[in-house]
């Protein structure tokens, strides 16, 4: 072997020392995280900063045109387009005129902005949000009250002119009084009744399936059905009637309006439609603020209107919770016991390496399979199964054998459930040996090992997979609109009604509720921002869930792993 | 270094031996083998351990000191492809027949390790978690065990004042002594230590070393060690491993003053190893 020290020095090379010292990698390495930093900042920006403008209050701007017509509304943005057959350029406004029916149902607009004489902001134009059509701008012209005499609908003004504002905002409380009253009968007492009508037609159907019509007991139990039936249609008669007198009051205090240009409303509207006032024009800044975080407060507590097209979307959110934490509370139990099985109990070999692997390619399955897969074996097999043996009064109805929560959060438990396994088997795999060592030689079974010192270590590695899997799970849409989720639920999956949780129940979820929004509404330009604010809600929420979970696991960390010098 | 031939002499012929220096039998190993796969780790091992004394294990790195301690407890059948011969015997009872309550027999005999492992809890549960997992509740007979067995373990002064802390928070010698106080909360019968003071300081090595002659007094303790003089000051008796056989066993003072066979002069003088 030659000896080393007595070659010659290799000659210095001025690139060396770059390279040597892994400059290039360095540099590419910073490159990608920085593109990567700009793509999620990017999308994240996008989603934020749309998502608020939507509550943000615009100015509602006159435009006087050429011709001498006048359009008002928000201005929404400014583009040069190609028009004509010559698709010459143009400057264009894109406004958005409200009065939705009064314009022929398309509350938007393109002006030609060479056409507009003159704008300005008129102080005094108002904003009204609306039950239904979407919002109205314009000015309160007079107050109404409708009365029937002698037969005929009589109108009575009651205020006009200065007093017609306060009048009407007297009369909008009211009728949000009103209209909690009518509320509260109808989710209270009048869904006990018509429940209880549903029950006994069940039994009634029941009775006809399994007792012979010439059976002396037939008629018995029919007479008797036919008895409790009477005095509940008499009850719900009772009810209806209240809730009637409350509409027909509803219906007799009326507003007239002003569209933008001053023309008046072809008829009076019933001061009920009307949900609120603003004065937007007469803002100051922190107003504007102000109405912005009480119109996203709204969009959080409220549930959805007009096919989704405006109100807020309460019900989503919470269903969208609510099946994240069914779903994490079957997937962590499940995942972290089959990865002890194949982790600490399984002989390794071959087949548990099958196992392993088909446990990560389960993963890369298209979630829409899991969609049908849950359809097929929750819904119609499981639930089927459920509602022959526990509901069969109710049948054909299905009870647990359509879509629900509890299938749909199953459903996704079997998707996440790889994220989970993978993760808690890390965890295991990084226990330290000594640690199982201690254990065992103290006298402790494997079991005992396991639970009181395993487990405890690995907790945080856990937690993580229990994030990921939930992240996943919240943002997944595919399977759930084949196992239970719904553009408009009735009623919650969880509420005040006993047995209080309702597995069986339909539920709404952000993730579908953008898609429906975005894609199945019939005007485009009045859902798609609120695709924007849906979107921002779902990244707070799975953010919220996250930081909780984190939080978690990083006091779990401190406890299991502060040490003097490891 | 010297060569040491291939060929040893074999084991006493006397199977097992009786105990130096007149002790009652704890512990007899009897003709043990034990392969890692492949390996033969263990080369038919016979000796005997005395109660109330302390037994030390040395010889080269590798020679099997480790294994032959973690199959007296059975610490070994965590490993996958292992395979033993022969039987150790823990007063008369098999560790190694078929269908033997392997827990149990753990249970009479506690381990310390070469490097410091505190379980991830409080001081308080590290020492009872020998009873917890025997399910004991009471909490009389838990800090009785605490504080009988921290003072055993010299760290009752240190840490009285906070037994319900994270045991990570203690310096790596207070956790050595801690893991002692955990082998002697269930009062087993037998103690085995695997090069227990390896990883410590002069001082914190020779309290241990006190506490060990103090351990004396009341249970049997098996020490693997790598410092001549640590066994030389602790163990009453010495056995001498090379290669995965027991070369010699003896009274410390003979081992170390009149070795029989010229290998262990060689180790203990430090000629090899
Ligand atoms: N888990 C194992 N699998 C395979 N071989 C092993 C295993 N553990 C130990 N061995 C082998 O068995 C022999 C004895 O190892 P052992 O750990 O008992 O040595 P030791 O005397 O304790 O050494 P040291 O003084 O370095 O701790 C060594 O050759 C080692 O390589
Ligand atoms: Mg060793």
């Amino acid at each position: 072997m030659a000896d080393a020290s007595k070659l010659p020095p290799l000659p210095p090379s001025p690139y060396g020392r770059f390279f040597r010292d892994g400059h290039p990698w360095i540099w590419t390495t910073r490159a990608v995280t920085a593109v990567l930093l700009l793509m999620v900042v990017g999308i994240v920006g996008i989603v934020v900063f749309n998502g608020l403008r939507t509550f943000w209050p615009r100015r509602l701007v006159r435009y006087e045109m050429k011709d001498g017509s006048v359009v008002v509304g928000e201005e929404i943005r400014r583009e040069v387009r190609r028009v004509g057959l010559d698709s010459r350029e143009q400057e264009e406004v894109f406004v958005r005129v409200g009065n939705r029916e009064k314009y022929g149902g398309n509350d938007f607009r393109w002006i030609v902005a060479a056409d507009v004489k003159s704008t300005s902001v008129p102080e005094d134009l108002l904003s009204f949000e609306r039950m239904e059509h979407g919002p109205a701008y314009g000015r309160v012209r007079q107050v109404l009250e409708a009365d029937v005499v002698d037969g005929r609908r009589v109108q009575k003004v009651v205020a006009e002119g200065k007093g017609a504002l306060a009048a009407l905002e007297r009369g909008i409380v009211e009728a949000a009084e009103r209209r909690a009253s009518r509320l509260e009968l109808q989710e209270g007492e009048i869904d006990t009744v018509s429940r209880a009508v549903d029950d006994v037609n069940d039994r009634r159907r029941w009775l006809a399936r399994t007792v012979e019509p010439d059976d002396p007991a037939f008629a018995v139990r029919k007479a008797e059905l036919d008895r409790e039936e009477a005095t509940l249609q008499e009850r719900q008669q009772g009810l209806l009637q209240k809730v009637g007198a409350v509409l027909k009051e509803d219906r007799r205090h009326l507003v007239l309006l002003e569209d933008g240009a001053g023309d008046p409303w072809p008829r009076p509207v019933a001061i009920s439609q009307v949900l609120r006032i603003d004065a937007v024009n007469e803002l100051s800044f922190v107003g504007r603020v102000g109405l912005c975080v009480a119109r996203f407060w709204r969009f959080l507590s409220q549930p959805p209107r007009e096919a989704n097209m405006d109100g807020g979307i309460w019900p989503a959110i919470y269903g969208t919770i609510l099946m994240t934490l069914i779903m994490t509370i079957f997937v962590v139990p499940f995942g972290v016991l089959a990865a002890l099985y194949l982790r600490e109990y399984a002989k390794q070999g071959w087949a548990i390496s099958a196992v392993r692997v088909a446990v990560n390619n389960l993963a890369g399955v298209p979630s829409i399979v899991f969609g049908v897969f849950g359809l097929g074996f929750f819904c119609y097999l499981v639930g089927g199964w459920v509602d022959r043996t526990f509901f069969e009064q109710r049948l054909p109805t299905p009870t647990f054998g359509g879509g629900g929560i509890l299938w749909a959060s199953l459903t996704l438990a079997l998707l996440t459930v790889p994220v989970v396994i993978v993760s808690t088997e890390e965890a295991l795999a990084a226990v330290p040996r000594s640690l199982r060592e201690a254990a065992i030689a103290c006298g402790a079974s494997k079991w005992q090992t396991i639970r009181r010192v395993v487990l405890p270590y690995a907790s945080p590695g856990i937690l993580t997979g229990t994030i990921l899997a939930m992240a996943r799970g919240a943002g997944e849409v595919a399977p759930l609109m084949l196992t239970g989720v719904i553009k408009l639920a009735e009623d919650l999956p969880l509420d005040g009604e006993a047995p209080f949780l309702h597995p069986e129940r339909k539920f709404m979820h952000l993730g579908f509720h953008i898609y429906d929004t975005g894609f199945q509404s019939p005007n485009v330009d009045a859902s798609t921002p609120l695709v924007y604010s849906t979107t921002l809600v779902l990244l707070g929420l799975v953010l919220l869930l996250n930081l909780g979970a984190i939080t978690l696991r990083n006091r779990l960390r401190k406890k299991f792993r502060t040490g003097v010098f490891g | 270094m010297t060569a040491l031939p291939d060929s040893l002499p074999s084991a006493p012929e006397v199977s097992p031996p009786r105990p130096p220096g007149g002790a009652a039998t704890v512990l007899e190993v009897d003709h043990f083998n034990l392969w890692y796969g492949p390996t033969h780790a263990l080369k038919d091992v016979s000796m005997t351990i005395g109660e109330r004394q302390v037994t030390a294990l040395i010889g080269p790195s590798g020679c099997g000191k480790s294994t032959l301690l973690r199959s007296l407890n059975r610490l070994n059948d965590l490993i996958d492809n292992l395979r033993t011969g022969g039987d150790v015997r823990l007063r008369g009872d098999s560790v190694y027949r078929r269908g033997v309550d392997v827990i149990s027999l753990r249970k009479r005999m506690s381990m310390v390790f070469q490097k410091q492992n505190p379980f991830p809890k409080s001081i308080y549960e590290n020492v009872v978690f020998g009873l917890r997992v025997d399910g004991e509740k009471r909490k009389a007979v838990l800090d009785e065990a605490v504080e009988r067995s921290l003072r055993g373990s010299a760290l009752w002064d240190e840490v009285k004042d906070r037994i319900h802390k994270s045991a990570l928070e203690l310096s790596g010698g207070q956790q050595q002594r801690l893991c002692i106080a955990r082998a002697i909360a269930t009062r087993p019968e037998v103690l085995l230590m695997d090069e227990p003071c390896s990883a410590l300081d002069p001082i914190a090595t020779s309290r241990i070393e006190d506490l060990i002659v103090d351990l004396k007094r009341e249970f049997t303790v098996v020490i693997v060690t790598h410092n001549m003089q640590q066994a030389a000051r602790v163990a009453d008796v010495t056995a001498f491993m090379y290669l995965g056989r027991l070369v010699e066993v003896g009274e410390t003072t003979q081992i170390f003053e009149r070795p029989r066979f010229s290998e262990t002069e060689a180790y203990i003088t430090g000629r090899y190893g």
